[in-house]
């Protein structure tokens, strides 16, 4: 088993990572503006829905229900797709999922695709290897686009290039589009990227998708977006490749009345998206004559079977907790050093590897709680993070001085003369503790120690 | 009423005043306060940084001191949201059940004990300053603290209360991820202060001893013209008491 999450695993750890991005104040500023505005917008849509709490706990209901029954639901999905005409493959790791690709469009001896909700490709390299094989990726939603022009990295899970503002995109559309001239409003450069992809809609015969949904019960598969390239990507190909996680199984079809309420507006802060598509297999003279069907494992098994952090595989991706997060705000996606950044990120990488790589991710938030409360399927991160905290002391992957701390501090507060000892020699050591912790005191001052601790007050009070 | 307090073992510390204006306010308001010596801390940093075992041997600890205490205060919503949603989940594994779940019930944070227990929002307090309240995490997505301190705050004679923008945002602070990630938690940090400066408030107050640590260094670090003061202190301004006078 070999499981990549995109180039996670020679990523810099997330403090120096930040630091970089810290220096950084028009990334700054575009992630700000971005999330601030997708923010408010969710705020208002959701605050207009009377039953949003039940749908949140309908939608954690579902989610338990699937992972607890998860292989049932897969053979029921592989199946009803089967009968309806769809092949599926089933893919251990990144690297089988991305054979099995391969060797579909080889199999057609076609040398390009047209691709469309791309995150989970992303995790398995699947355009690099393509590339190896001599085969041409075209991405065609707008924001990955800009990012495979630019040779860039997605920054959020929604709005991939949340980082780049409107004149950075003008440039960069000027460069790699061949383009002469091009105007300065953003129907411009969206009506520069029509033409730009158009030509290859027409031209391409193999299409690729990732998924948000697929139905157990009648074998469906759902993409929603705002563009419509994702319509154009699966209907206009001979060819249709999906693959998808294989937690993004839901029971039935009526279930995806739930989540197509829940994630448009923690996504987007639209009550619904402009384009909802679910196929079922092939359908003659309609569409794509073959259709595949890839289900991803890739470390997703050994999240399943943490019960303390199985609910992380509720995820429907909507982002929500990234643009609540204020550690998020501050430092835009690529610190995380993975496809899938902010809270959710910071739980998913790590787990997907195990915890061998991407070590710092569960350290990297203040544990305030803003992505558990919009949350549309109620992971309760935060938990999730200490548990994965937990996880890695346990494991021994702590450092050194960390865990003397820790000890020495158990071992004082374990009995109130300790505690009273330890206070004593804490006000001895005052003038050294601006030496010790600069990490603390370059940006903030040291309270100082007060010449009585409450409990001596108290006795002498009494 | 008897009342026991917990004063939190950074405010034991660090913060004696906090623990000295708890004790002025319930005793002016004719309850007595008890102290029980051998307490010593919830367990909060060792839980949040990983170290669950001894997590689990500071809960124990807790609870053997706190045994029969009939309401607890405790002037910090970290420390009570660290007893409510993490307390239960470690009696389980150390068999502590029913005295965890007898526990519960008997613990206040200090604004939710004098307005849902004792019913006052008038402490009796006088404090002539422009203060802004910062809303601690836990106190905002843990205990749903809601309008208490403010409710509170606006019985103070004297004070001018004015409103902190953005006051669901943390302030950076996160216990020991302020180390860990001290870069992104300055930057968390130099909003929150721009926010609070922008009030034009001179104090800052909060529920939260662990946030006004953080806050105010930064402050003071600038020389800011803002200082910050846990709220059990505004609410015990100008209230005489011999006792404290005497100490």
């Amino acid at each position: 088993m070999s499981v990549h999450v995109g180039n996670s695993e020679t990523a810099a750890t997330f403090p120096q990572a930040a630091k970089e991005l810290l220096g950084n104040a028009q990334l700054r500023q575009n992630v700000r503006r971005a999330t601030e505005t997708i923010r408010n917008k969710r705020a208002k849509v959701v605050a207009e829905m009377p039953d949003w709490e039940d749908l949140r706990n309908s939608a954690q209901q579902i989610k338990r229900n699937v992972l607890r029954n998860l292989d049932t639901y897969l053979e029921q999905f592989e199946a009803r797709c089967a009968e309806a005409g769809g092949q599926v493959h089933w893919a251990r790791d990144a690297d089988e999922a991305n054979r099995s690709i391969i060797g579909i469009i080889e199999g057609h001896n076609e040398k390009e695709i047209i691709k469309v909700k791309t995150m989970t490709s992303d995790e398995t390299r699947l355009n690099v290897a393509l590339e190896a094989a001599g085969i041409t990726p075209y991405e065609t939603d707008l924001a990955d686009l800009i990012i495979q022009l630019g040779d860039d990295k997605p920054s959020h899970i929604v709005v991939p290039a949340l980082h780049k503002n409107k004149t950075e995109i003008r440039q960069l559309f000027l460069e790699k589009m061949g383009l002469t001239e091009l105007g300065t409003q953003p129907e411009d450069l969206t009506a520069a990227a029509r033409s730009y992809l158009r030509e290859r809609f027409l031209r391409v015969k193999v299409g690729f998708s990732g998924a948000n949904f697929a139905v157990a019960e009648t074998g469906s598969v759902c993409v929603v977006e705002s563009e419509g390239n994702g319509r154009m990507c699966v209907t206009l190909p001979d060819v249709l490749i999906t693959m998808l996680g294989i937690e993004k199984i839901v029971p039935t079809f009526d279930d995806l009345e739930v989540f197509l309420q829940l994630l448009p507006r923690s996504a987007t802060g639209e009550r619904m998206n402009p384009y909802n598509s679910i196929w079922t297999g092939v359908t003659p003279n309609d569409g794509p004559r073959e259709f595949h069907v890839v289900l991803l494992d890739n470390g997703r098994t050994k999240v399943l079977a943490d019960p303390a952090a199985r609910e992380t595989l509720h995820c429907i991706r909507c982002a929500a907790c990234l643009n609540a997060c204020p550690v998020y705000r501050q430092t835009g996606g690529h610190a995380y050093g993975s496809i899938y950044s902010g809270p959710i990120g910071a739980i998913l990488t790590p787990q997907l590897h195990s915890m061998e790589h991407s070590q710092s991710l569960p350290y990297a938030s203040s544990l305030c709680g803003a992505c558990y409360e919009v949350c549309p399927v109620k992971i309760n991160i935060p938990e999730i993070l200490i548990h994965l905290r937990q996880r890695l002391v346990e494991s021994g992957d702590t450092t050194a001085l960390e865990t003397l701390e820790m000890k020495v501090a158990a071992f004082a507060m374990a009995s109130a003369g300790r505690l009273g000892a330890a206070q004593k020699l804490m006000r001895i050591g005052q003038p050294f503790a601006n030496m010790m912790v600069p990490a603390w005191t370059n940006s903030r001052d040291l309270p100082a120690a007060p010449k009585e601790t409450f409990r001596e007050w108290w006795a002498k009070r009494t | 009423m008897l009342i026991s307090l917990f004063i939190a073992c950074y405010n034991d510390t660090l913060f004696p005043e906090t623990g000295k204006a708890v004790v002025s306010v319930l005793e002016r308001l004719g309850h007595t306060v008890e102290f029980r010596a051998a307490q010593t801390c919830c367990g909060q940093m060792h839980y949040n940084t990983g170290y669950r075992p001894e997590a689990v041997s500071l809960m124990r600890h807790f609870l053997e001191v706190f045994q029969g205490a009939e309401v607890i205060c405790i002037p910090s919503s970290s420390c009570v949201s660290m007893i409510r949603d993490h307390f239960p989940g470690m009696a389980a594994e150390a068999g502590l059940q029913n005295e965890v779940a007898e526990l519960l019930p008997r613990v206040y944070e200090f604004t939710e004990l004098l307005v849902d227990k004792l019913g006052v929002t008038d402490t009796g307090a006088t404090y002539p300053h422009t203060v802004t309240l910062h809303t601690s995490c836990h106190s905002l997505r843990s205990l749903h603290i809601g309008d208490r301190p403010q409710r509170l705050l606006r019985s103070v004679r004297g004070i001018t209360l004015v409103e902190l923008p953005a006051s669901d945002q943390c302030c950076g602070f996160g216990g020991t991820f302020a180390i860990k990630n001290a870069a992104v938690s300055t930057a968390m940090l130099s909003e929150k202060m721009q926010c609070i400066l922008d009030t034009g408030a001179d104090v800052c107050t909060a529920g939260d001893n662990s946030c006004l640590m953080h806050i105010g260094g930064g402050l003071a670090k600038q020389d800011a013209p803002v200082r910050c003061v846990h709220l059990a202190q505004i609410l015990a301004s100008g209230i005489s008491d011999s006792k404290i006078l005497a100490s």
